[in-house]
């Protein structure tokens, strides 16, 4: 699915844009655990968290996600704005709950990522 | 190519405003090096995770990394206070991290499970009241 998609779906406001509305978002994870999107994460793949400070950045440039998005309107500080920039990864923010997030992009066809299965 | 040293950084206890710095310079330094990204992407996972450890767990640290024609080798050494159950600390799941940590969205007990999967090789060396060294290899 396309990002300008997206970003209708789930009614983003735009923080750090640095890649085309046109990029291709292929799968998408909710979570707030940062190990467990260290353990379970693929690249190219779409983060929604509650969770706004810098870690989640760093967690993000560990694992190649580029997209983040914050959920329940939560706006990032400053700290992780400027991180996110420095780093290249975008940042958006929607008003909605995770819940409401996942179940409108589930719907329209966007898929959860292929888990590996704990050692 | 002999084995070198390519990071040394020393890393202090709850330095939760820098932590992440280390791995970020390592990622940075292995893409100059060219090294694949599935590679560096699980050579900075491991680093970052051990990263995290000494900031949350230890008295602080050091990660040193080296580089040869056959693989990196990631060595993260603390001052203690060690791991008291070694095997349970490798459960899925199991955490012994405060609550401030956990708000953080670290703490959930994936972390040493995390660099288990992502290493070829893995040595730990602890203890109660000891120092912990963790020494993973990532075949190039």
């Amino acid at each position: 699915m396309k990002l300008v998609d997206i970003i209708s779906l789930i009614d983003l406001e735009p923080l750090v844009v640095i890649d085309d509305p046109d990029y291709q978002i292929e799968t998408v994870c909710g979570c707030d655990l940062m190990s467990d999107v260290l353990a379970f994460s693929q690249e190219k793949t779409m983060l929604l968290t509650g969770l706004t400070n810098p870690q989640v950045i760093r967690t993000a440039e560990m694992t190649d996600i580029k997209f983040i998005i914050f959920v329940r309107g939560k706006r990032p500080p400053k700290e992780t704005i400027d991180l996110a920039k420095e780093k290249g990864i975008n940042l958006y923010l929607s008003p909605l709950s995770m819940f409401e997030c996942c179940g409108r992009l589930y719907k329209a066809g966007l898929g959860s990522e292929t888990m590996r299965s704990i050692d | 190519m002999q084995e070198q040293i390519i990071l040394r950084n020393k890393i202090a206890k709850g330095d939760f405003s820098r932590g992440g710095e280390t791995s970020s310079n390592l990622k940075e330094i292995l893409r100059k090096l060219g090294i694949k990204s599935d590679i560096n992407r699980r050579v900075t996972i491991v680093t970052y995770e051990m990263e995290m450890n000494i900031i949350i767990h230890s008295l602080g640290g050091e990660i040193t990394v080296y580089i040869s024609s056959e693989q990196i080798r990631v060595v993260a050494e603390d001052l203690g206070p060690g791991i008291d159950d070694l095997e349970r600390a490798f459960q899925p799941g199991y955490s012994t991290a405060a609550d401030y940590v956990r708000d953080m969205g670290f703490g959930a007990g994936m972390g040493l499970n995390n660099i288990r999967h992502y290493s070829d090789q893995l040595e730990v060396e602890t203890g109660k009241g000891q120092k912990t060294k963790f020494t993973a290899v990532i075949y190039l």
